[in-house]
């Protein structure tokens, strides 16, 4: 990167850094009553007690952009690290069985077996998304031809259709426990509380920082196997990291928000027409960038259709899915 | 140069699983000089390379790096003293020249130190030698395919290793871009005082550039020698089932490699037996 790069990515990191914080603010002020903006600042920089609009911004709708912000984040650095890794333009946690396999964990481990306590939502989140992974991989690497994009994608839409099944069965034997689930199960930001939040807080932390630590490794990664062992990376220890990072941001965002689907497709390869294939730059905007998004996205969620609310994971999905199939055509 | 060969392998066999690709090598390589390894495909020279590398493990036997066994260093500090470039690298969509340049740099920095003068120093001498000036910021996927492998080149270059290997630089390449980079890559060993070894497909290619010629099959090294040592008709017919005639470039007196087809063969037989 030379100096001129340099300035040109600080300058967009913290335009979009401004960007998302408005989108945040937006995000607060947007609701069965609005709240002006000018509001929202003063309750988040200086809350008065007993203005009414000062404690619905900080009790009811902050929580919420957090959460926005965070899974958007999380979810798009996932697809980042699986797309660099992999060399495959397709990898997302949605699609190679990584959210199907959370969400079955936590349907399955909170609900079933009644382990109640917020505590254990990131963790069955991310054995259940390893086991998601490596199950979509054993899968598409026993087809003929290997573990290609396209088996990758057929044994992820396999084992998600799987998993989703048997917890539709679950859910329909015990629908009483499951209540809570029905809305969460679409991807959804509403009803959650800070609690599970920070839970998940020290997961969200974790994952980020590992992701940044390891972008240079990753970006020599892209360029092929061998090529980055010839530079003098651990191309094995860094794969295994790389998969450990994005079975934490996805059982993280799992635990908070469900499954949102393409949001770790589409906002990697968004970031990377701007910022180019150097991954220390793609996993940074790939937070910002995908924090701005979710957060956007849910606010469309909650104003479209008002008073009626689309769960944010379906918006999600309905946005992705054509940039999913473009990337079909035009890469596979 | 026995003494002070910086890449050397000893009982080397290499496979995957059960099957050995190499067996039983052992080879020096000859400091500041062109090693080309030969042979027909699958002969295992590709394999041969990436083991020299630390790519492959070894089944048995080891590789010694500039004195050392290569597993004694961290993977790191092979990549300051030992560059490979692979066989048909393909960079990621968008990627620039320069950022690829600059990809060879990556052993020399660490998370915390990124980016020196030295860095920036040894990018722009792989440029200028590599003649990719002019395309600086041009991503690597519009360039040609001479072009592009000049980009790779200069990655490793930027590497800044004593030791350069590189599996086919020339593959898929017209014939005088061919020439030009293995020009390049002769005048990079003979001025700059650097040790390399390639994998060749041309064995014409190999004869004329290369000061040592390495001759393999099924795993196992045939001949080794200068071009006019190894390259003859009787070793290009055990080594590669290839009829030939072998002549002397009238300029530089290298041996160039003429293949027969089974037809001038039965022709020449034709005119033996009437004289």
């Amino acid at each position: 990167m030379n100096a001129t790069r340099t300035i040109f990515a600080a300058t967009g990191f913290w335009l979009c850094l401004g960007g998302v914080v408005l989108a945040f603010l937006w995000h607060i002020s947007v609701g069965a009553k609005a709240i002006p903006l000018v509001t929202v600042w003063q309750a988040i920089t200086a809350p008065q007690d007993g203005v009414f609009d000062h404690v619905v911004v900080r009790d009811l709708r902050m929580p919420r952009a957090i959460f926005a912000i965070s899974v958007g984040a999380a979810l798009s650095v996932a697809g980042a690290l699986m797309q660099g890794v992999t060399r495959n333009p397709l990898a997302e946690p949605g699609i190679l069985g990584l959210m199907a396999g959370a969400t079955f964990a936590v349907i399955i481990g909170i609900g079933w077996f009644g382990l109640a306590g917020t505590a254990y939502v990131p963790l069955f989140a991310a054995i259940g998304a390893l086991i998601g992974a490596v199950l979509v991989w054993t899968i598409a690497s026993a087809a003929p031809g290997g573990a290609t994009p396209l088996t990758l994608i057929l044994s992820g839409a396999a084992v998600g259709g799987f998993l989703y099944a048997i917890e539709s069965a679950a859910i329909l034997l015990n629908e009483d426990t499951f209540r809570n689930f029905r809305v969460w199960l679409s991807g959804s930001l509403a009803g959650r509380d800070m609690a599970t939040y920070l839970w998940a807080l020290p997961w969200f932390i974790a994952g980020m920082i590992a992701a940044l630590v390891i972008a240079r490794q990753v970006t020599a990664l892209a360029m092929g196997e061998e090529t980055a062992a010839g530079l003098g990376v651990d191309t094995f220890k860094i794969k295994v990291i790389a998969l450990g990072t994005v079975v934490v941001l996805t059982a993280a965002a799992i635990s908070v928000a469900g499954p949102l689907g393409f949001v770790g497709l589409v906002i990697p390869h968004v970031v990377r027409l701007f910022v180019g294939s150097d991954y220390r730059l793609i996993v940074p905007f790939s937070a910002i960038v995908g924090a701005g998004y979710v957060t956007l996205v849910d606010i469309a969620a909650r104003v479209v259709l008002a008073p009626i609310e689309i769960s944010t994971g379906i918006v999600t999905t309905m946005l992705g899915a054509p940039l999913f199939i473009w990337l079909v055509r035009a890469k596979l | 140069m026995t003494r002070n060969s910086p890449l050397k392998a000893t009982d080397l066999s290499v496979g995957y699983g059960d099957t050995a690709i190499i067996k039983n090598v052992n080879l020096e390589i000859a400091a500041g000089q062109i090693t080309a390894l030969v042979g027909p495909n699958g002969c295992g020279k590709s394999t041969l390379l990436k083991t020299f590398a630390r790519i492959l493990k070894p089944m048995t036997g080891h590789v010694t790096l500039q004195g050392q066994p290569i597993t004694a260093y961290p993977t790191r500090d092979v990549a300051t003293r030992l560059a490979i470039l692979p066989q048909g690298p393909v960079a990621p969509e968008g990627l620039t020249v320069t950022e690829l340049v600059a990809q060879g740099r990556f052993p020399h920095q660490t998370l915390f130190r990124q980016w020196s003068p030295g860095d920036r120093e040894a990018v722009e001498r792989a440029m200028h030698l590599t003649d990719l000036e002019d395309f600086a910021n041009r991503p690597v996927h519009s360039l040609s395919g001479g072009q592009r492998q000049r980009c790779w080149l200069a990655m490793v270059l930027a590497q800044d290793t004593p030791l350069l290997l590189l599996d086919e630089p020339t593959t898929f390449l017209d014939l005088k871009v061919q020439v030009d980079l293995m020009a390049l890559l002769s005048r990079i060993v003979h001025e700059d005082g650097r040790t390399m070894v390639l994998v060749l497909h041309e064995l014409n290619l190999a004869a004329a550039f290369a000061d040592r010629i390495v001759m393999m099959r099924d795993g196992e090294i045939v001949a080794e020698g200068s071009g006019s040592e190894v390259i003859c008709p009787d070793e290009l017919r055990a080594v590669f089932d290839l009829r030939s005639d072998v002549i002397a470039d009238p300029e530089t007196g290298r041996p160039v490699c003429l293949p027969r087809t089974p037809d001038h063969v039965a022709r020449q037989a034709l005119a033996a037996a009437a004289e």
